[in-house]
């Protein structure tokens, strides 16, 4: 990122957005005593569909409730004042955005199988949704791919074929295809859709002569040079590279937005990814974060020192809500519900969340069935992410014959469960659960950690924001991060290893400075609650069972320091490797309902 | 903040109404500038090349690959019909003769030295594209394709299946909060498209397209029924290119919704007229909806743009409630508090009494889970 010629030391007030797919935040910080702190938030809905399509008017809407809330003024008709002038305006307008629902590409190869594959997973790797992959093999003929490439309007397109050295005419004649197709860029009209070229090399320059002028090319090393490697990384960076400066830079009143901050816009995960990453430098720590939206999913880890980001481009909670329960299944999400539910109700529930993105649970019920679609997207999410957080960066492959016959990983995953430190949840679900505890369990849920793990959420999610300031502004970022933005939860206990229910299993002990020290026994297959100190820390001795593992070895006790939280430490004797829930609907909901109790999780039972 | 934003739907009966009509390869645009078309009207046509058939003359017969074109008993750019021979060749010193024949109609493309294989070209396949909705042509794009322009009603759908058909409008069930049934349908529905109320089943549908109706316009429908319809779960809401054989629009969204008092009016109407319809939906920025499409028999017309509906939401406002626990319901703002308020799940937000239409009990619902809609 470039440096900004802001003085940090003059800024006495901060105005910062985000603007997502679904909802435009706005926090207004300001220096108090010598201190950044965030003063109001406001929020509105997201304006980059008709009737506005505009992504300002969501950005002025947002900051108006700033306005209001704060009581000064900040706008000057359609502007914002700056710098700061009294008690009227800012000094500093900085914003991030994912507004645009995601990143949508085809992508295409020769034979679906190869090319078409690794074009695929070049494009998911970037965070894409792959809309359809197209190969000359595909059983389609040519006018079928060139309809479809019209219908679709995607972000982007890859395209890639033929190893170094290999065919040239069929690669060209995919080129051809798409230059029939002469596909339009969904986010209006008017500018080039991008093109990345990452096939054969030979091919470069009569692709260059075929694309060049009616699409915005860029021609990178082929991703499958040989039929024995692949190279994706190149393709990836040209997806990210072109993804800002071509989809964003177009969506709806996006350029006019970027006039109003002397500092690049950010793509929200890129802002996420920067505060996870200082977090894990600054505490030494293992670190998970994700980024719960209503179009995306995003996940962040830091694991031995090696910093990896996915975008599950199609796991959300409103735009994408009807695809987590396409590849969750029914019954996964169903079986978080500790009541029963009409099948056909479920679904156009969900349905009508995806068409009329921006509604908010009411009942109690409503709820519970919100938060159950999130644990199953939040677990989908990680599990793409730990298939792509892999060895070398996981941005560069070797793949050998017999990898391409089983299609197995080449690196292992880098994400370890045990050596986990610290989960960091954002995202609306997360950040606006109505009790801190409903977070905690749904983080649990879904990541399943193991032995000791810290928790905390984003308190009203303004990561986004304060990622793009600590690049002009790290102190403010830092203050505001501490002070206001990451709400410690406590931490979570899960011992490794299965039982009997009602066995012995986990024996801690607690003791605070100025505190009783607790002593409490849990058995197998149940959740129980420690309060800590919501500021400082806790000693903690904990002893499993023999046969159960906290991270020593089985049946060896752990003793360490844990850090305290508005949740306090959850006890999870549920079991790992496996966790299984109960098969029978009758004994699962008991279970379910037993666990919220244990963890007071909602005002009445559900 | 006073008012609420919701998502606009159009429905007008007042629409400039334009459409992109291109070919998906470049060919003959048949008709001109300023012409009047029907929705049938066939305005571009191209022919695409025909499917590559290849043949390998060189095991076929035996030969070194080299010697191939050598064997060829047409020459490249001949056409052929299917079974005709193609290549000659002698083996066992010129006794026997082998010979490889067309798989099927189509023109020698090209034979290689290298491999031995001869492509076959398949005839072109015509490709027609018609105007789909009835019109003028406003633009011409030199051997892509037009751009028809008609005035007349425009009614957009939330969610919708299947892609662009036309035909007559037919109001079938009686009121907008009934359910078309099977039973309502007719012979005489062949062709039509059918409007409905509130809903409408997967059997209905069924036998909607075993008669040939064109599209079904209603206002809810199940998600799993949709699940049959499509035969897998839709994730991503992408839809338009499914051969279903027939068109659904949903105007409201899913389960059993009264169709929207104001669509209904439009689509009475408009009665026996003929309407373009698509299913076409993109849910996501650059959002695309499925549209009803009803343009006037004059063309010339001038454009009475209705006045914009008002984006807020005030007190008075007729609205509708799109989540449970009073999903569906008609209601009109009474309050709107401007602080924060708990709901039962203790979240803190901002929220409007309402009063329902039907049986005017009172309800505090959040401002998020509101739509106005029109009187």
């Amino acid at each position: 990122m470039e440096t900004s010629p802001i003085d940090p030391q003059s800024i006495r007030s901060i105005l910062a957005t985000d603007c997502g797919s679904t909802t435009t935040k706005a926090i207004l910080i300001e220096k108090r005593d010598d201190t950044y702190r965030l003063i109001v938030r406001g929020e509105a809905p997201t304006t980059v569909e008709a009737p506005f399509e505009d992504v300002t008017r969501g950005v002025l809407n947002a900051v108006r409730e700033v306005e209001e809330l704060a009581g000064r003024k900040i706008l000057e008709g359609d502007h914002i004042i700056t710098p700061q002038t009294g008690n009227e305006g800012v000094d500093l307008y900085v914003s991030t955005s994912s507004a645009g629902g995601g990143l949508q590409m085809m992508v295409s190869g020769l034979v679906l199988q190869m090319t078409g594959e690794s074009a695929q997973r070049a494009a998911l790797g970037a965070g894409a949704i792959v809309m359809d992959v197209i190969a000359l093999n595909d059983g389609r003929r040519p006018h079928e791919k060139i309809r479809r490439l019209r219908q679709l309007r995607p972000d982007m397109i890859l395209l890639s074929g033929g190893t170094d050295g290999g065919d040239v005419r069929r690669v060209c004649e995919m080129g051809e295809i798409l230059l029939a197709a002469d596909p339009k860029a969904r986010l209006g009209a008017g500018y080039q859709l991008p093109v990345i070229y990452a096939g054969n090399k030979d091919a470069a320059s009569v692709i260059r002569e075929t694309l060049g002028a009616r699409t915005a090319l860029s021609v990178v090393p082929n991703l499958r040079p040989t039929m024995e490697r692949e190279n994706l990384g190149p393709a990836r960076d040209a997806i990210h590279e072109l993804f800002m400066e071509h989809v964003m830079a177009h969506a709806p009143g996006y350029k006019k937005l970027m006039t109003w901050s002397p500092v690049p816009i950010m793509p929200t995960p890129g802002a996420v990814g920067i505060i996870i990453e200082t977090i894990a430098r600054r505490d030494n720590l293992a670190v998970v974060g994700v980024d719960i939206g209503g179009a995306t999913t995003d996940v962040f880890s830091v694991f031995q020192e090696v910093f990896n980001r996915t975008v599950s481009a199609n796991l959300g909670m409103s735009y994408s809500v009807s695809n987590v329960m396409a590849e969750a299944g029914l019954e996964n999400i169903l079986r978080w519900v500790p009541f029963a539910v009409d099948e056909v109700d479920l679904r156009n529930r969900v349905k009508n969340k995806m068409i009329r993105p921006t509604t908010i649970p009411q009942s109690l019920e409503d709820l519970v069935i919100e938060q159950a679609i999130a644990r199953e997207a939040l677990r989908l999410a990680f599990e793409q992410h730990k298939s792509l957080a892999v060895g070398l960066k996981g941005i560069q492959s070797e793949r050998t014959i017999s990898d391409i016959m089983t299609q197995s990983e080449t690196g292992g995953t880098l994400v370890s469960l045990l050596d986990l430190g610290l989960l960091v949840g954002s995202g609306g679900v997360l950040s606006h659960a109505p009790r801190r505890v409903q977070a905690a369990l749904m983080m649990i849920d879904a990541f399943l950690p193991e032995g000791l793990t810290h928790l905390a959420v984003d308190s009203i999610f303004m990561a986004p924001q304060l990622g793009v300031l600590s690049t002009v502004h790290e102190e403010a970022a830092s203050q505001v991060f501490v002070r206001d933005c990451l709400v410690r939860l406590g931490a979570v206990l899960a011992p490794i290893g299965t039982g009997k229910p009602g066995q012995p299993c986990l024996t801690v002990e607690v003791s605070a400075p100025g505190a009783i020290s607790v002593t409490m026994q849990v058995p197998f297959g149940e959740l129980a609650l420690v309060p800590l100190p919501e500021q400082g820390t806790a000693r903690l001795i904990a002893r499993p069972e023999r046969g159960f593992d906290l991270g020593a070895g089985k049946g060896k006790a752990l003793e360490t320091e844990v850090t305290g939280g508005v949740v306090g430490l959850i006890l999870d004797a549920r079991g790992r490797r496996p966790f299984a829930l109960p098969d029978d609907p009758a004994a699962r909901i008991e279970r379910l309902r037993a666990w919220n109790r244990a963890l007071d999780l909602y005002a009445r039972e559900v | 903040m006073a008012h609420a934003y919701t998502p606009g739907l159009r429905v007008t009966d007042h629409a400039v109404i334009r459409r992109e009509r291109r070919l998906p390869l470049k060919g003959d645009v048949l008709v001109a500038l300023g012409a009047e078309v029907a929705a049938d009207t066939v305005v571009a046509r191209t022919e695409l090349p025909g499917n590559v058939q290849t043949v390998n003359v060189a095991a076929r017969l035996s030969l070194d690959p080299a010697r191939v074109p050598d064997a060829l008993r047409v020459p490249v750019g001949t056409a052929v019909r299917k079974g005709e021979v193609i290549a000659e060749g002698k083996s066992l010193f010129g006794l026997v003769r082998q010979h490889a024949i067309a798989p099927s109609d189509g023109t020698i493309e090209s034979v290689s030295p290298v491999t031995g294989q001869l492509i076959l070209r398949e005839p072109p396949i015509p490709v027609d594209i018609d105007a789909y909705v009835r019109g003028v042509v406003a633009e011409v794009l030199p051997g892509e394709g037009v751009v028809v322009e008609a005035m007349g009603a425009l009614m957009q759908g939330i969610f919708g299946v299947g892609g662009e058909t036309f035909g007559t409008l037919r109001i079938v069930s009686p009121s907008p909060d009934e359910e078309l049934t099977a039973e309502q349908l007719t012979e005489a529905h062949r062709g039509c498209v059918v409007v409905g109320g509130a809903y409408v089943s997967h059997r209905t549908l069924m036998h909607a397209k075993e008669l040939g109706v064109a599209a079904v316009v209603v206002g809810g429908f199940d998600d799993r029924d949709l699940r049959e319809l499509l035969g897998r779960d839709l994730g991503v809401a992408i839809t338009g290119a499914e051969d279903l054989g027939l068109t659904l629009v949903l105007t409201e969204g899913f389960g059993r919704i009264r169709m929207a008092e104001r669509t209904r009016r439009l689509l009475d109407a408009h009665e026996g007229e003929q309407a373009s319809v698509s299913g076409a939906t993109q849910i996501r920025a650059g959002v695309m909806r499925p549209e009803i499409v009803i343009p006037r028999a004059s063309t010339t017309a001038g454009d009475r743009r209705s006045a914009p509906a008002s984006l807020g939401i005030e007190v008075g406002s007729l609205l509708r409630v799109i989540r449970e626990p009073y999903f569906g319901r008609i209601a009109r703002v009474v309050d709107l508090p401007s602080e924060l308020q708990p709901l039962e799940t203790e979240a803190r937000v901002r929220v409007m009494t309402v009063e329902f239409a039907d049986d005017h009990a009172r309800a505090v619902v959040p401002r998020a889970n509101v739509e106005l809609i029109e009187d």
